[in-house]
């Protein structure tokens, strides 16, 4: 690991300055991805400015019945939230999906979207891959990719985003508010993480040295009717191999409304807005459902790996939506 | 807010107080150190076992204010003023604990080097039940938890057995939470 200087900032200004002031540095917060990349050799801070000390960790209830929360809530709280257990259970599901009991008491909200995919090249300094050196390649590309990306690839990158809350988030319509030099901004989550395109290495649409204070979750009446389904290699404590998460309003049995994000299948947490369309204002069936998901997958393209991907999300659509309805047969 | 190890003259080292098992502790650590290290290395206390070194293992598992974390994955810089349980910190005063008898009684270990970290993370999960908490098999997350072997095993995947010890490791979880 490459050595490194470690500071405490007082306060969220303090913290941002000090990434502007210095392009080597990062921000740390539960560490659980940050250190083992730098044993690793993939990360090199020569300054660690550790935000866990800030005041950025409680779960706020807003007028009106949305969430704010605080960017250093530990995902073990978070999960347990009363609150969130009660009115939000999508976001307990997918944290409890991942990780391990362990992981989860350290790792943060922002730190869980800020974390960097698993690509086995990427996490591999012998490795071509752009990301994380842009202009060697990508080893992946014609490597081993039964794990990475289907949907939103590029020649450059075909690596995935990890994590199962971000996909709840963007499901959600969640918002992270952060502070950079420039001063105080919102992004949706949806718009938080980029496709690779042309620049793999850049991962968010945060400005460089920004720091994510909180996330914001609205209100949303049937945010009760909801379901996470992950299919991974091993019952417990394993990345997704392709994730779905629902949530589903029925008015008698015609979809009034319907949030559908699918996770390890792309470069960010992707929200399914065509097949959201596809589902408003008919009736709802299996068939309407395994419709929806052929028009939101009509746009993937399998890697040599991988195409069992696409049957995967399309059956764990159909699945997560029958079940939400009360029609998944027994 | 908490307080801060002071950096050392050349900034690559920080002083840091920790209490482990009860002592206090004041180290001059490189900022690379982690947790685990510190245990092994500087205080000798090497019950916490580096399996992995990465936090997919388990067996570097201790009790950091009471919580469940791997120290593999924690600098110990970021440690000042807190207080850390490790394994040779299990054992009540006169003797081992329940915890610890219900492994022996059930055998729940071939090799044992897994050992130290699932009963950290034991002990740490039977707090998280105690306090309610759901998981990731829990059917309904507003109810309160019923601690089935399913709720064990899901709670416990953190911490790997490569003598697959499970079945033991489970029995003797379930008896110790019994006799809580």
């Amino acid at each position: 690991m490459k050595a490194f200087r470690y500071h405490r900032p007082a306060d969220v200004a303090e913290a941002v300055a000090l990434l502007d002031a210095e392009p080597a540095a990062a921000y740390l917060a539960g560490g659980t991805n940050l250190v083992d990349l730098m044993k690793l050799g993939v990360q090199r801070p020569e300054l660690l400015v550790d935000v866990t000390g800030l005041p950025l960790d409680t779960v706020e209830v807003l007028p009106g019945g949305g969430l704010r929360i605080g960017a250093t809530v530990r995902n073990s709280d978070l999960a347990a939230d009363p609150v969130i257990r009660r009115e939000h259970p999508l976001l307990s599901r997918a944290l409890l999906a991942g990780a391990s009991g362990q992981l989860r008491n350290l790792a943060t909200t922002a730190g869980n979207l800020l974390q960097r995919t698993r690509c086995v090249y990427f996490q591999d300094t012998g490795k071509a891959c752009n990301k994380r050196e842009p202009g060697t390649g990508c080893a992946a590309r014609h490597g081993q990719n039964r794990d990475l990306a289907i949907l939103g690839w590029s020649e450059l990158c075909v690596a995935t985003h990890p994590s199962d809350l971000a996909v709840a988030l963007v499901a959600l319509d969640a918002v992270v508010e952060a502070h950079d030099p420039g001063g105080a901004r919102e992004i949706p989550v949806a718009e938080l993480h980029r496709t690779p395109g042309e620049h793999p290495e850049r991962e968010t649409s945060l400005p460089r040295g920004a720091l994510i204070t909180a996330v914001r979750v609205p209100p949303l009446p049937f945010a009760r009717r909801c379901t996470y389904l992950k299919a991974r290699d091993r019952a417990s404590f394993a990345f997704a191999v392709g994730s779905v998460a629902a949530a589903l309003d029925l008015d008698g049995d015609t979809v009034r409304d319907v949030r559908l994000a699918y996770g390890a299948v792309a470069h960010r947490p992707w929200r399914a807005y065509r097949a959201e369309e596809a589902l408003r204002g008919r009736p709802f069936t299996a068939e309407l459902a395994a419709q929806a998901a052929d028009a939101e997958l009509a746009a993937a393209r399998p890697l040599p790996h991988n195409g069992f991907k696409v049957p995967l999300i399309r059956n764990l659509t159909v699945r997560a939506l029958t079940t939400l309805a009360g029609t998944a047969p027994r | 807010m908490r307080e801060s190890a002071k950096p050392t003259e050349d900034g690559w080292s920080s002083t840091v107080t920790l209490t482990v098992n009860g002592t206090g502790h004041n180290l001059t650590l490189d900022n690379r150190t982690t947790l685990l290290d510190a245990l092994r290395e500087r205080l000798a206390l090497t019950g916490s076992k580096k399996g992995c070194d990465h936090g997919q293992c388990g067996s570097c598992t201790v009790l950091l204010d009471g919580r469940r974390v791997k120290s593999c994955l924690i600098l110990a810089v970021t440690l000042d003023g807190r207080t850390v349980v490790t394994v040779e910190g299990l054992a009540d005063p006169t003797g081992l604990s329940p915890l610890q008898a219900a492994f022996v009684a059930h055998d729940a270990f071939q090799c044992g080097y897994c050992t130290p970290g699932q009963l950290c993370s034991a002990r740490g999960m039977l707090d998280e039940v105690a306090r309610g908490w759901p998981s990731a098999v829990t059917g309904d997350l507003t109810a309160p938890v019923e601690l089935t072997d399913a709720e064990v095993r899901e709670r416990m995947s953190g911490n790997l057995c490569r003598c697959a010890a499970y079945p033991n490791i489970v029995a003797a979880i379930r008896d110790a939470a019994a006799a809580r």
